[in-house]
């Protein structure tokens, strides 16, 4: 324990200059994209260019990159949390009506 | 173990048997912490989505008012945030007392810039009779009878950048704290975690940004143009 630097990982500036340009252009691109006619696809990019970010931010801005396992399990643990929330809340309100019941 | 007892510091205490058992254990209780967050902010995810599908077309003409050029540089601006956040967190682990400070101010700084930046455009909303509930409220191409599915969209666009910003400005006030705190010399390479959690903290409220931006101001914007 004389040293606490022994186990803390420490990323160079670099990195976190390089993560930050690829979110900025990130931005960008899911701006400009927004304008183009995607049909259905065009909230598929849009989630998958946020989720891309939010990948970015977690593992190396909140250095999940270099947390306990522990740590991992419960960040997984919240995101399984919400999507149940977000996908059981769906299969009532996608579904309502399909089956023509009386007082929908 | 006993021996430790009398000498305790920020780094150690009594209750723990090494430093690095404490750091974990702090890191583990914030991301507990931000679990609860994602569950709070997730409520309001689950109201978007399910009105987004019954409405989709009034929310495409509604979310193409929202000036995408503002929403998309304040969003850089937040990035840029959460950049010197992170580079405020490694001046604490290599125990740069000035280089803390310094990124804790930038960061303060593009914090304010955001929050600025939002205000405007809250204002711009009430100019443009854009407020929910407001008698005047029209938007402009949606039927008469879309009008109500239209305050909807606003009413859920004011809860979500406003709880956002409620998360912000307590940002701000922890900033605040750790910069008195870091010019006092509080923080050093074997003890920063204040500062390590509330980067985790800035870092989670520019995530749900990150989700706000693209499902409120980029729904289906070639709809409209």
């Amino acid at each position: 324990m004389s040293d606490p630097q022994e186990n803390t990982h420490i990323d160079s500036v670099g990195t976190y200059v390089k993560i930050l340009l690829a979110l900025l252009v990130a931005t960008g691109v899911t701006t400009a994209v927004a304008r183009v006619d995607l049909g259905g696809f065009s909230v598929v990019v849009a989630l998958g260019i946020a989720s891309a970010k939010m990948v970015l931010v977690a593992l190396f801005f909140m250095h999940i990159r270099h947390s306990t396992k522990l740590t991992r399990l419960v960040v997984l643990g919240g995101l399984l949390w919400l999507a149940i929330l977000l996908l059981l809340t769906m299969t009532d309100f996608a579904s309502r009506g399909i089956l023509g019941v009386p007082g929908k | 173990m006993a021996d430790h007892a009398p000498t305790e510091t920020f780094a150690l205490r009594v209750q723990f048997d090494t430093e690095a058992q404490q750091k974990d254990a702090s890191t583990l209780g914030m991301w507990i912490f931000l679990v609860t967050e994602i569950m709070f902010f997730g409520g309001l995810f689950a109201v978007y989505t399910v009105y987004r599908s019954w409405y989709p077309n009034v929310f495409a003409i509604a979310s193409s008012s929202l000036n995408e050029i503002i929403g998309a540089l304040n969003t850089g601006v937040l990035l840029l945030s959460s950049f010197t956040m992170v580079m405020a967190v490694r001046a604490s682990q290599l125990g740069q007392q000035k280089m803390i400070v310094i990124f804790l101010i930038l960061t303060l700084l593009f914090g304010g810039i955001f929050l600025g930046v939002k205000a405007y455009e809250w204002n711009q909303k009430f100019e443009e009779h854009h407020i929910p509930g407001q008698a005047a409220f029209h938007l402009d191409g949606v039927l008469p009878e879309g009008q109500g599915h239209a305050q909807l969209f606003f009413s859920i666009y004011f809860a979500m950048t406003g709880l956002h910003a409620l998360h912000m400005v307590i940002g701000v006030g922890i900033l605040l704290t750790l910069i008195v705190q870091a010019r006092k010399g509080r923080f050093s390479a074997s003890y920063y975690t204040p500062v390590d959690v509330a980067g985790l903290y800035w870092h989670f409220v520019d995530i749900i940004w990150i989700f706000l931006f693209p499902l409120l101001y980029l729904i289906d914007r070639h709809l409209v143009k």
